[in-house]
C-alpha cells in the first residue's frame, strides 16, 4: 500500500464491505469494474436484462459475443477474472417491491445504477426504510448526478425524495436509450459513484451527503447544490415495509407510456394522405437513405426547437433513422402545442419502415 | 434587482441557453411565472429550484443578484 491515508486498514474495510449493484448498465459498469478492482468484498449485482448490441458504447464490462446473454452473469464472470478473491453474486431478476427489501438486506451499501424512476424511486425508499447508505448516480444527454442518501445523522440524513418528492408523471422525462447519452458520460459518473462508494466504506474525505452534484461533459462544469430534508418528501415516503409494498411505483415515468402515438408504416401511409397532415424528417441533413418516394419536410433535431413553430398542419407524422429521435421530437411538439395537434411517430424508423414506404434501402 | 438562472438538462433546451438573466422577480413563484410566460414548455417541465446552491421546496425570497439553479430529474443509466 503506497497511497497515503489508505493502508492496510482501508483495504480490510473494503474486503469486509458488501455492496449490492443494482443495474449493470452504463453506470453499474464502471461502478462494479472498480469495486471489484479495489477489492470490495463481496459485490451483488442485480440485473434481469441481456446485453444488446447498442449497449456497449457504454456498458464496458460487455464484449460483442455477449449480445443476446444475461448481464448479471456476464458482469460477474468478468469480475471474477479481474478479481477472484472476492465473493460475486449475480442475480437475474427485475428488481421489485417484493424482492427489494430481501435483496437489499444483505448489503451494507447500494449502488443505483438503474435507468428509470419507477426503480429509483422503489430503491430510495426501501434504502431509507432499511437505512441503507445509497450512492445514486443517473445521466440525461450531456449531465449527470450524483447524491449520497441517508448518510450522516438520522435526523439531518436526506435521500431522494427530498430533491424530487415526486416522480415524473408518464413522459416528463425520456430515458437513455431514447434521449442518447455520449457513452462516456456514465462511465465518468458511474466511477464518481464507485469512488463515492469507496469513500463510504472507509472514511475517507469528505462524503458526497445532503448534496446533490451535476456534472457537465460538454462543459466541463460541475455544480453542486446543498439538500435540506423536506416534509414534502418525508409525507410521499412510506412508513413502514407493508406501506412500501401497497406504493405505486409503476405509474411513474417512461415517454412510451405518453399518448404519443407511435405507428407502423401502413398507419403512417393512411395518415399521410389524410388532410391536413404533414410528414417530417427529422434527420439531420444528409443523413442517408435521402426520402425521394413521398412528399415530406426536413427539420433537422438540431434546429427543431427554433423551427417547430413552422409546423402549420395539426397532423403532424415525424420519422427519423430508428424512432428515437421522432419520439422526441414529438415530445418536444406536444409541450410546445398541447392537445392542438394530433402528434405521430414512425415506431422503429426508418431502419425498420422504409422498405415498406418504398424508401431505398441504406 | 436581477437573478441569474442556470437550467441544467433538459431546461437548458427549453430556456435555449444555460445562463438566462431575469430582472425583477421577488420570489421563486414570480420567477417560475415568469418562465413559464416566456417559455410555454416550462408549464409541464419536471424541476426543481436550488436557490444560492440550497434546494427550496417553498416559495423563497430571491434576494438581489441570486442565483438560480433549474434541476431537471435525470433516470438515465
Amino acid at each position: 500500500m503506497i497511497l497515503q491515508g489508505f493502508g492496510a486498514a482501508a483495504q480490510q474495510q473494503l474486503a469486509a464491505a458488501k455492496v449490492v449493484v443494482i443495474g449493470a448498465g452504463g453506470l453499474g459498469c464502471p461502478a462494479l469494474q472498480y469495486l471489484a478492482a479495489a477489492g470490495v468484498g463481496t459485490i451483488g449485482i442485480v440485473d434481469d436484462d441481456v446485453v444488446s448490441l447498442s449497449n456497449l458504447h457504454r456498458q464496458v464490462l460487455y464484449v460483442t459475443a455477449d449480445v443476446g446473454l444475461p448481464k448479471a452473469e456476464r458482469a460477474a464472470s468478468r469480475l471474477k477474472a479481474l478479481n477472484s478473491d472476492i465473493v460475486i453474486i449475480p442475480y437475474q431478476v427485475r428488481l421489485q417491491k417484493e424482492n427489494a427489501f430481501e435483496l437489499i438486506c444483505k448489503y451494507d451499501f447500494v449502488i443505483d445504477g438503474t435507468d428509470n424512476f419507477s426503480s429509483r424511486y422503489m430503491i430510495n425508499d426501501a434504502c431509507v426504510l432499511l437505512r441503507k447508505p445509497l450512492v445514486y448516480g443517473a445521466v440525461s444527454q450531456y449531465e449527470g448526478q450524483v447524491a449520497l442518501f441517508n448518510v450522516g445523522d438520522e435526523n439531518r440524513a436526506t435521500n431522494y425524495r427530498d430533491l424530487f418528492p415526486n416522480p415524473p408523471d408518464a413522459g416528463d422525462v425520456p430515458n437513455c436509450a431514447e434521449a442518447g447519452v455520449l457513452g462516456v458520460l456514465p462511465g465518468i459518473i458511474g466511477t464518481m459513484q464507485a469512488a463515492e462508494t469507496i469513500k463510504l466504506i472507509t472514511g475517507i474525505g469528505t462524503p458526497l451527503a445532503n448534496k446533490l452534484l451535476t456534472y457537465n461533459v460538454l462543459h466541463n462544469t460541475v455544480y453542486e447544490v446543498t439538500i435540506r430534508p423536506s416534509t414534502t418528501g418525508a409525507a410521499l415516503l412510506p412508513k413502514s415495509e407493508t406501506d412500501f409494498l401497497k406504493t405505486d411505483y409503476n405509474n411513474v415515468a417512461c415517454i412510451n407510456e405518453k399518448d404519443v402515438i407511435e405507428i407502423d408504416a401502413n398507419q403512417f401511409h393512411a395518415l399521410r394522405n389524410g388532410s391536413g397532415a404533414v410528414a417530417i424528417d427529422v434527420r439531420e441533413w444528409g443523413e442517408q437513405p435521402l426520402v425521394t418516394t413521398f412528399h415530406h419536410k426536413q427539420i433537422p433535431m438540431s434546429a427543431f426547437n427554433e423551427r417547430m413553430e413552422e409546423i402549420r398542419e395539426e397532423t403532424v407524422l415525424l420519422f427519423c433513422q430508428h424512432g428515437i429521435r421522432s419520439l422526441y421530437a414529438a415530445e418536444l411538439l406536444q409541450d410546445h402545442f398541447g392537445a392542438a395537434k394530433n402528434v405521430y411517430s414512425l415506431k422503429g424508423g426508418l431502419a425498420k419502415c422504409g422498405a415498406e414506404l418504398g424508401v431505398g434501402k441504406m | 434587482m436581477q437573478v441569474s438562472v442556470m437550467a441544467f438538462g433538459r431546461i437548458a433546451e427549453i430556456t435555449g441557453n444555460m445562463n438566462v438573466t431575469v430582472q425583477d422577480v421577488r420570489d421563486t413563484t414570480a420567477l417560475r411565472s415568469y418562465l413559464e410566460a416566456t417559455y410555454p414548455a416550462m408549464k409541464t417541465a419536471k424541476y426543481v429550484l436550488a436557490v444560492n446552491k440550497q434546494i427550496v421546496h417553498t416559495e423563497t425570497v430571491l434576494p438581489d443578484a441570486a442565483t438560480v439553479a433549474l434541476l431537471p430529474p435525470f433516470s438515465g443509466g
